[in-house]
C-alpha cells in the first residue's frame, strides 16, 4: 500500500491499514534510534516548523528530536515572544510560515479543528500535535504502538482508560485507534468526566472502577486537566484520588501481566500513586521513547506521501 | 513499445556461477568477507552467493531512509531492517545487489554502511549489470550484463525451487505497483 495522506490530523480519519503502516514504519525507526549513528538523511534539506501555541514538554521535544533524527531543520515557534501576542491571527501566522518556505508544520493549539483549518489553507503537510479536546493522533499512535510491543495483537484485548475523558484528546485518539485494532475499550471515571455519549465511539462507559479494571490488559491513566475545566467536575482532588486514583489495591484487580500507561504529565498522588508510576508494570517512560520513533514515522510518511490522483493517473 | 523478455534458470545459474568464480579468483580467502545484501532484491542473491562460496557472515542492508527521492517515489510499506553479522569497522565488505542500474542504490547503501562504521574495503557484486549507470559507481563483479531501455524494468526472481529462477525484462511497472516490489 502506498501512503497517500499529506496531513496527519486525526486517527478517526485513518484506516486500520494506515495505522498499521505507521506502526511498521515506527518499528523501523526505533531500530535506527538504537544505533551508534542515530540519524538518517531521509528529510535532509526540509524545514519543519513546530507551531506550539499551547504548553508542551514531551510532544514538542519528541517532534524536535524526530525531525533532527531525520536530518530536517527545525524551527521552534515560541508563542510568548511571537507576533501572536500582538494579535496576529492563526491564519496569518501559518501563511507567513509557509511563505518562509517551511516544508511542514506541526501544530498544537487549544482550539479543536485548527490543524484541519490549516490543512485547508496551506499547501504543505500539517501534523496535528494536539488540538483542544479533539485529537492527539501521534500520542494515540505511540500508545497503541507501545501496547503492541507488550501484548502483540490488540484484537480482543481489554483496555481501561481512567480519568478525565471529557477533556482528553489523548483518550479520543486512543479510542479511535483501539476500536479499529479490535480492542475492547472501557472508559471509567466520575460521571461528570465520563459522559455516556462516548459510547457512540464504540467504547463502553463505566463508573464502577472494580469491574472496569477487572482483567484489563492495559490501564491508561489520564491527568485531570485543571486548565480546561471551567468549573470543577468533582468536589476535590482528594476525593477524586480516594474514588478513582490508581493505588496498589486497585492495581491488583488488573490482569497480572497488565501494563500501566500515562501520557504525562503525571500528577503524582492524584491519578496514580508514585510507587505504581515507577513500578515494574509502568511503561510510562517507554511511551516517551517510542514517541520519537512514531513521530519520525509520521513526518517521514507525510513528507513522502503520493497524492491519490498521481497513482491513479499512471494506471 | 518495449517487449517482454525473460532469461531462464539456466542463464541465471550461469550468471551466478560466473559471479562466484570471479569473487573466488580475486579473493583467496573469500570466507573472510562480510557480505551484505542490499534490501530487498540483493538479499536472496547474497544468500545464494554465500551458500555457493561457503561464506557464513552474510547480512542485510536496508537503505530506505537513505534514498534521495522522498516525495517523488512512494515510501516503502515494509522494511527489511539492517542486520549486520559482524563489526563493520575494519571489515572487508562485499555489497550484493540483484541489478545495477543508475548507481543511486549503491550510493545510498554506502551511506547506510558508513553509519555503522568504517570498513577497510568495500566491493560491489551484482547479478545483472544494466550498463547504464549515472554515477561514478561501478560493479567489481557482475554475473551478466543486460541491455534494457530506460523505460524497462529488469527484475530478478530467485525462487525456492532454483529451476524456476528467472530474470524478466519488461515495460516499467506502475508507480504504485513498483513500491510493493521494492
Amino acid at each position: 500500500m502506498t501512503w497517500t495522506r499529506r496531513h496527519l490530523l486525526a486517527l478517526e480519519d485513518l484506516t486500520l491499514a494506515e495505522i498499521e503502516q505507521i506502526h511498521a514504519t515506527s518499528a523501523a525507526f526505533k531500530k535506527i534510534l538504537k544505533r551508534n549513528v542515530k540519524k538518517v538523511p531521509a528529510l535532509r534539506g526540509k524545514t519543519i516548523v513546530n507551531l506550539f501555541l499551547e504548553p508542551s514538554t514531551r510532544t514538542r521535544m519528541a517532534f524536535e528530536m524526530a525531525a533532527k533524527r531525520l536530518s530536517a531543520d527545525v524551527i521552534a515557534f515560541d508563542a510568548a515572544s511571537s507576533s501572536t501576542t500582538k494579535g496576529e491571527t492563526l491564519r496569518d501566522t501559518a501563511k507567513n510560515i509557509q511563505a518562509l518556505n517551511a516544508d511542514m508544520i506541526v501544530i498544537r493549539h487549544s482550539a479543536a479543528g485548527s490543524p484541519l483549518y490549516l490543512s485547508k489553507i496551506l499547501d504543505i503537510p500539517v501534523i496535528n500535535a494536539g488540538d483542544g479536546a479533539h485529537e492527539h493522533p501521534t500520542q494515540g499512535l505511540l500508545d497503541t504502538f507501545t501496547m503492541k510491543e507488550h501484548l502483540g495483537s490488540m484484537k480482543g484485548r481489554k483496555v481501561a482508560i481512567l480519568g478525565d475523558i471529557l477533556f482528553s484528546r489523548v483518550a479520543r485518539s486512543n479510542i479511535h485507534a483501539l476500536i479499529k485494532m479490535g480492542a475492547a475499550v472501557t472508559l471509567v471515571g466520575p460521571s461528570t468526566l465520563v459522559p455516556h455519549g462516548f459510547t457512540a465511539l464504540g467504547a463502553e462507559v463505566s463508573h464502577d472502577l472494580k469491574s472496569a479494571l477487572a482483567d484489563a490488559d492495559v490501564v491508561m491513566l489520564l491527568r485531570i486537566q485543571h486548565e480546561r475545566q471551567g468549573h470543577r467536575h468533582f468536589p476535590s482532588l482528594g476525593e477524586y484520588t480516594s474514588m478513582f486514583g490508581l493505588n496498589k489495591t486497585r492495581a491488583s484487580w488488573l490482569n497480572p501481566r497488565a501494563i500501566i500507561m500515562h501520557p504525562g504529565p503525571i500528577n503524582r498522588g492524584v491519578e496514580i500513586d508514585s510507587d505504581l508510576a515507577d513500578g515494574d508494570r509502568s511503561v510510562i517512560l517507554e511511551q516517551v521513547t517510542n514517541g520519537i520513533a512514531v513521530r519520525m514515522a509520521a513526518l517521514y510518511l507525510c513528507a513522502g506521501y503520493q497524492p491519490e490522483h498521481v497513482i491513479s493517473s499512471t494506471e | 513499445m518495449a517487449t517482454h523478455k525473460t532469461l531462464g534458470s539456466r542463464e541465471v545459474h550461469a550468471a551466478m556461477e560466473r559471479l562466484a568464480a570471479a569473487i573466488e579468483a580475486r579473493h583467496r580467502h573469500a570466507k573472510g568477507l562480510l557480505v551484505l545484501g542490499i534490501a530487498n532484491g540483493g538479499i536472496p542473491v547474497a544468500r545464494r552467493l554465500c551458500a555457493r562460496l561457503g561464506i557464513k557472515r552474510v547480512g542485510d542492508l536496508d537503505i530506505s531512509f537513505h534514498r534521495d527521492d522522498i516525495g517523488t517515489h512512494p515510501v516503502p510499506k515494509e522494511f527489511a531492517p539492517t542486520i549486520l553479522p559482524g563489526d563493520v569497522n575494519g571489515a572487508n565488505v562485499l555489497l550484493v545487489d540483484d541489478v545495477l542500474f543508475t548507481g543511486r542504490t549503491v550510493k545510498a547503501a554506502l551511506d547506510e554502511l558508513f553509519d555503522h562504521g568504517r570498513p577497510a574495503t568495500v566491493e560491489l557484486a551484482v547479478l545483472v549489470d544494466r550498463c547504464s549507470r549515472r554515477l561514478p559507481v561501478a560493479a567489481d563483479f557482475a554475473g551478466t550484463t543486460v541491455a534494457a531501455a530506460d523505460d524497462e524494468d529488469v527484475v530478478v526472481l530467485l525462487d525456492d525451487d532454483p529451476a524456476r529462477d528467472r530474470i524478466d525484462i519488461r515495460p516499467r511497472a506502475l508507480r504504485a505497483e513498483r513500491a510493493s516490489i521494492r
